[in-house]
């Protein structure tokens, strides 16, 4: 009776996994044709990925414009989010009653706030500030977003950790800095580094913030280069290969990394 | 001990400037004419729209679908992948994110494009069976975690005692779930409700939502108007979050933590 469950259950998952993936494989089989719209299949060829690395392409500088940002902005905004999230952390951390309370709320409100309320009043900030728009400003609104979730993540390690050893550590002549680089920083390394991974991926994925704080000199991420390029009618064929290339660093950086962690448990 | 409670103040500054000042802007322009003298026409405009209104109306109502379709999809798998006895695989679990890696925009014109092939026109179901790809991975985290950290002896007492399968679900696991399912909740609806892209590409832009209105405004340089709009949201955000529990949010980015 286990047993019938059991595949009843397993077929569910691989049932939703299937529906979930059928757009990301459609994209890569689409990968190897040149038809020019998506969808049409005009015979394998390679050539989209020829083109895509050679910049063939009539908006080849665009679209490569468009990665390199996105990967900047994306960096950018989570190594600061990262460094502002862990100290506010240890802060909040000590913090105590109302303040810590108020500081709690505060963090929450960007994670509930709708991107599209997120990006429009950032929008009227700068408008009000006449902060005139572009990288500066979409960095700002991506470290606005990123960075409560590295607080999140943070703040469980500070509880778990002995408070008394970072005392201990300056007791015994480590320098505040010493004590900090030796005895703080390693116990809240496993939440920094989530924090960092889950800011960075929100970053390269978000497309409402970006898309009402970037200004009007032309920056393109890679979703508001989609989503110009949608409208326009036809998205641009070397998009198919790119979105293939992701995909698949991807998968093979997280099995990897998944398959690691669970030997080392099971190692334990 | 209590000096590092000032480390806290850095973030308390950059949140005052880039959270809490953006908000009382929405505010402030939604109360002001073009020329920045104080006014309620933005206001009243809106509830004389009848196009805005009707987008309004048809908006919470996609979202409800769409959150009530993202619990039936997302709860059992949730279920499923916490019981140690039907899924012992973490990586089935990152199987469950992987998709949200590549970008929504791009997913979604696929899915647009999917629909297109198989003969299915685009409209109003096409927009909540593709909003269903988008947003399940944010209702079943946050349940997933909840189960996966919920004490089972809880569970086996009711056994113990003499529930039926069933009523152990109904009457224990689901009720201890519910912190779970409250911020699925919280993480769908509201996205749902002002999504703009992935709506205009789901139904070839037959269907706008609210999101779209508000974004059309603040393009076309309405920005009064467009505030008054999201003042109108971030209304409806103030009260949804109040029934929601204080851990709501911490659950949601636990969830997104994988």
């Amino acid at each position: 009776m286990m047993s019938a469950k059991k595949t009843a259950a397993r077929a569910y998952i691989v049932l939703l996994l299937i529906v979930l993936y059928a757009p990301i494989i459609f994209i890569a089989v689409c990968s190897f044709t040149e038809a020019k719209s998506l969808g049409n299949w005009t015979g394998f060829s390679l050539n989209l990925y020829k083109s895509l690395f050679t910049g063939g392409m009539q908006n080849s500088e665009a679209l490569l414009s468009a990665v390199r940002n996105t990967l900047l902005i994306a960096l950018v905004a989570s190594i600061v989010a990262t460094l502002l999230g862990t100290v506010a952390a240890i802060g909040i951390y000590n913090l105590r009653g109302r303040k810590k309370q108020v500081m709690q709320l505060l963090n929450s409100v960007p994670m509930i706030n709708p991107d599209i309320i997120t990006g429009v009043s950032l929008f009227l900030l700068f408008v009000f500030l006449r902060f005139s728009q572009g990288y500066t400003t979409v960095i700002l609104a991506h470290i606005t977003f990123c960075t409560p979730y590295v607080v999140l993540n943070v703040l469980p390690k500070l509880s778990q950790m002995n408070p008394n050893v970072y005392e201990a550590a300056l007791d015994l002549g480590a320098t505040p800095f010493q004590a900090l680089r030796k005895v703080l920083i390693p116990a809240l390394r496993p939440g920094m580094i989530s924090g960092f991974i889950l800011s960075f991926t929100m970053s390269l994925d978000d497309f409402a913030v970006t898309f009402f704080t970037r200004g009007t000199i032309g920056l393109d991420t890679l979703s508001t280069f989609i989503y110009t390029d949608a409208r326009k009618g036809g998205l641009t064929p070397e998009l198919r290969p790119l979105m293939t290339i992701i995909f698949l660093i991807i998968l093979v950086v997280l099995l990897v990394v998944n398959i690691r962690k669970s030997k080392e448990n099971t190692e334990k | 001990m209590n000096k590092r409670s000032s480390w806290a103040l850095p973030y308390f500054i950059f949140m005052v400037l880039f959270v809490v000042l953006p908000l009382l802007l929405v505010v402030v322009y939604a109360f002001q004419d073009a020329s920045g003298g104080f006014t309620l026409a933005n206001i009243t405009k809106f509830f004389t729209d009848s196009d805005a209104l009707s987008t309004f109306a048809l908006s919470i109502e996609v979202a409800i679908e769409n959150t009530a379709l993202c619990i039936l999809i997302g709860y059992p798998a949730a279920y499923i992948l916490a019981d140690k006895k039907l899924n012992r695989s973490a990586v089935t679990v990152v199987l469950f994110i992987l998709p949200m890696w590549i970008n929504a925009l791009m997913r979604t014109l696929a899915t647009a494009e999917l629909f297109n092939m198989a003969g299915i026109t685009l409209g109003k179901g096409t927009l909540l069976f593709g909003m269903c790809y988008d947003y399940p991975p944010f209702m079943i985290y946050p349940i997933y975690n909840v189960l996966a950290k919920m004490d089972k002896s809880y569970a086996e007492a009711a056994e113990d005692l003499g529930a039926r399968p069933r009523e152990v679900f109904l009457k224990v696991t689901l009720p201890l779930s519910m912190p779970g399912v409250t911020s699925g909740i919280l993480m769908v609806f509201m996205p749902t409700v002002s999504t703009f892209a992935i709506s205009e590409f789901l139904t070839n832009n037959k269907i706008k939502l609210f999101g779209t209105i508000i974004q059309e405004n603040i393009n076309n340089s309405m920005w009064n108007y467009g505030a008054a709009l999201a003042l109108v949201m971030l209304i409806i955000i103030g009260i949804t979050s109040l029934f929601q529990g204080k851990d709501t949010a911490e659950a949601a980015a636990g969830g997104a933590a994988i």
